[in-house]
């Protein structure tokens, strides 16, 4: 298993089935966003690309074996790739599969994973056409098993179909990467709102979003936000 | 009374201290003092970065889709009574919340109540959100810790630990985790597990008006507080769990505080189940309110008690040991209730199992005494040896008169390590722990920075907020309260 889980896969082009880049983002310098500051030691100019850990090859390993040779039997085409890395197997899978997969995963003795433990969702600039991330996290009780489906949406067209009909407690976690992120969960139930407040404009975990971006408001001043005062970056 | 003959101290004293506009702190723009002509113009300056609003998103008054909604804008009371009259049926709509102190933090539930049945129920979460996922992204791993902490306040200690477990498993440094760091990582929880068991049964007492029962409740969780606070410095939101080990050793009379606790939460806690247990007022109170079976937990995501309270033993510590808890000797609580009395019973017993827990961490801390309480690792480690002095914690002499004195390496790495503390590869683990009130669990991101990219915390308290529905529908309003105190969501982890 060492050798398709490297420790840290920097600068390796991974081998892609399709789909999905593993570019997670580039970094500058010594302290990751030296772009434009005073230092002089020359490492402000250097350039890094940063990869996801590359997909895996079977055999994974256990039990890993086992889920990925039934999800292939059940859905031949839908994985489109498989990543182990620290003892976690992750399955990309294309969105529009999702629906009928998950309900495959809750039903199927052999899979059983009965509970959506939690979305999250990730935002990746840098992959053009694949910038939003959506992350399952899913535990079989029966078998004592966890599984991740990571499943991504264009920022053009940021619509994934919502797992609810087969995991009800997903309805919370959609709403907040629908919050978070502006991802459309299609077929959610009440797709609102849930952290934020309900007129709020913007989704505050994307990338492109500044942290503290926002004036703190008093009655007769304002505070300027974060970013804006004294010249300080967050 | 008037402000010429009566000027009030509060408002004569700040006018003393106001200088010219320059000895403003920037932290207050002065641009905004009325009547004044800012020097940038707004428009000038934000015209790519801020949001407009396109007002035709929004709904308004009259549009015809959409179901009803419910704006915590208020009205004029005769309004609200004249809205009432015209409607034909006797359904009422209740606002409880969001400051309704009965409520576990800032909560809002907003009911449909015909009579005093109620008819819906819908949980309005996100007063407390404070971005603490976003601004981790900001901060350095280590960091991290004491910023997660502040997620659930009352259980602050699995927080930390789902995030350093997290973070070890990233750098692929969980067995490497030293014996000591993590029996004190055990301690710790343990500990906190106490305390926010004790709050959930005080303050589940205290909204039934048993207010004999909180007082005891929280005197025992002072012991525990000041037990946590002899060890790391602080009652709450600790900071103690560190990616790689802990932040610091016990001090040298830890281990007889910690029999000491031991001895008080042994005598004093049978107590609180002693006179509430068999209290027919309690029992009155909670049997067969609040009721979620096995089908109902497993759709909803409800772990922890909730989940145990159905008979269905999972906990995590248990099934996917974590920090060495399958060398510990304990028991999985079950009821099979189902309702909140079986979850009150389920957390008294929790917490005696935790003090035979903390009795094994004695006999462990014991036998390993001296040992290292953080990674043998250098670039993950503290940036230096701590001593407390007479002032205080603070840098051994030894680690001062090496920085000082003799190693120059020392000394650039020290400086490195505080200023941009350690890589960590990339990837994404999800870890679990058992947290008080369930599964917590940490998704975690790192592009092999010095920061994380992206932290995402499954709090318990989010899933068993949309559990309210489904325990209360169709209940009576007095036991709505009985059931959301006895899933103890603490709304700092539901909102984060």
């Amino acid at each position: 298993m060492s050798e398709s889980t490297p420790s840290t896969a920097r600068g390796v082009v991974p081998a892609r089935d399709e789909g999905i880049p593993g570019v997670v983002g580039t970094r500058s310098g010594l302290f990751g966003d030296d772009h434009g500051s005073a230092e002089v030691s020359g490492f402000g100019v250097i350039d890094e690309v940063v990869y996801a850990p590359p997909a895996s090859a079977p055999p994974y390993g256990g039990w890993f074996d086992l889920v990925a040779r039934r999800l292939r039997q059940l859905f031949p085409s839908a994985v489109t790739q498989v990543v182990v890395y620290r003892g976690e197997i992750t399955f990309y899978v294309e969105r529009r599969a999702l629906p009928d997969l998950v309900r495959e995963l809750r039903d199927d003795d052999t899979l059983r994973f009965e509970a959506l433990m939690s979305v999250s969702g990730v935002h990746y600039p840098a992959q053009t056409g694949h910038e939003f991330h959506v992350v399952y996290d899913l535990l079989s009780m029966t078998h004592n098993r966890r599984i991740r489906l990571e499943t991504t949406c264009p920022a053009a067209d940021p619509h994934v179909p919502s797992v609810t009909p087969t995991y009800p407690m997903a309805n919370y976690d959609e709403r907040e990467v629908w919050d978070m992120f502006g991802v459309i969960f299609d077929g959610h139930p009440g797709l609102t709102r849930i952290l934020m407040p309900d007129d709020w404009v913007g989704h505050p975990q994307r990338k492109d979003y500044p942290l503290g971006g926002i004036p703190v408001e008093f009655k007769g001043a304002v505070v300027p936000p974060v970013d804006e005062r004294g010249g300080r970056r967050p | 009374m008037t402000q010429d003959t009566d000027p009030t101290p509060l408002d004569e004293e700040p006018r003393d201290d106001v200088g010219t506009p320059e000895d403003a702190p920037d932290m207050i723009a002065p641009d905004a003092a009325p009547g004044e002509e800012p020097e940038e113009s707004p428009d000038e300056a934000d015209t790519d970065d801020v949001f407009v609003p396109d007002p035709s998103v929004f709904a308004e008054d009259g549009d015809p889709d959409g179901a009803t909604s419910y704006l915590a804008s208020g009205a004029d009371w005769d309004d609200i009574v004249a809205e009432q009259a015209e409607r034909t049926d006797s359904v009422i709509v209740v606002n409880m919340g969001p400051t309704h102190p009965s409520t576990h933090g800032v909560m809002r539930l907003v009911l449909e109540m015909d009579g005093e049945t109620v008819l819906s129920l819908r949980p309005g979460i996100g007063y407390l959100h404070t971005g603490i996922e976003k601004q981790m992204e900001y901060r350095t791993w280590v960091q991290g810790s004491p910023l997660i902490s502040r997620c659930n306040y009352v259980a602050s200690t699995a927080n930390e630990a789902v995030y350093c477990l997290a973070v070890d498993k990233l750098l692929g440094i969980t067995d490497d985790i030293p014996e000591r760091a993590n029996v004190l990582r055990v301690m710790a929880m343990e500990v906190n597990r106490i305390a926010s068991h004790l709050i959930a049964i005080g303050s589940g007492a205290l909204e039934l008006g048993a207010t004999s029962v909180t007082m005891v409740c929280l005197q025992e969780r002072e012991h525990c507080l000041e037990f946590t606070d002899s060890y790391c410095g602080l009652r709450m939101n600790h900071g103690y769990i560190r990616p790689g080990g802990v932040a610091s050793d016990l001090p040298s009379d830890g281990l007889d505080r910690l029999r000491e606790l031991v001895r008080l939460l042994e005598s004093n806690l049978p107590a609180i189940a002693e006179f509430t247990l068999e209290q027919p007022i309690i029992k009155l109170r909670m049997e067969h309110v609040g009721t979620l079976d096995l089908a109902q937990c497993m759709a909803l995501g409800a772990t922890g008690p909730t989940l145990r309270a159905t008979g269905y033993g999972w906990d995590l510590r248990k099934m996917q040991p974590y920090c060495g808890y399958d060398t510990y000797d304990f028991d999985v609580c079950i009821d099979t209730g189902m309702d909140s009395f079986a979850r009150w019973k389920i957390r008294l017993a929790e917490m005696d199992e935790s003090v035979k827990i903390l009795k094994q961490c004695i006999e462990k801390l014991e036998r390993t005494i001296g040992q290292p309480f953080v990674i043998d690792d250098p670039r993950i480690g503290p940036a230096a040896t701590m001593t407390v002095g007479a002032d205080g914690q603070g840098a051994s002499n030894e680690h001062v008169k090496l920085l000082m004195g003799q190693s120059m390496e020392a000394l650039i790495r020290h400086f490195k390590k505080v200023t941009a503390g350690f890589t960590v590869p990339p990837g994404q683990v999800y870890t679990a722990v058992e947290a008080p009130g369930g599964e917590i669990g940490c998704h975690l991101v790192s592009d092999g920075g010095l920061k994380p990219y992206r932290v995402h915390l499954r709090d318990p308290g989010f899933h068993h907020a949309q559990t309210m529905p489904m325990m209360c529908e169709g209940g009576m309003l007095s036991d709505v309260i009985v059931a959301l105190g006895s899933i103890d969501p603490v709304m700092g982890g539901v909102d984060r």
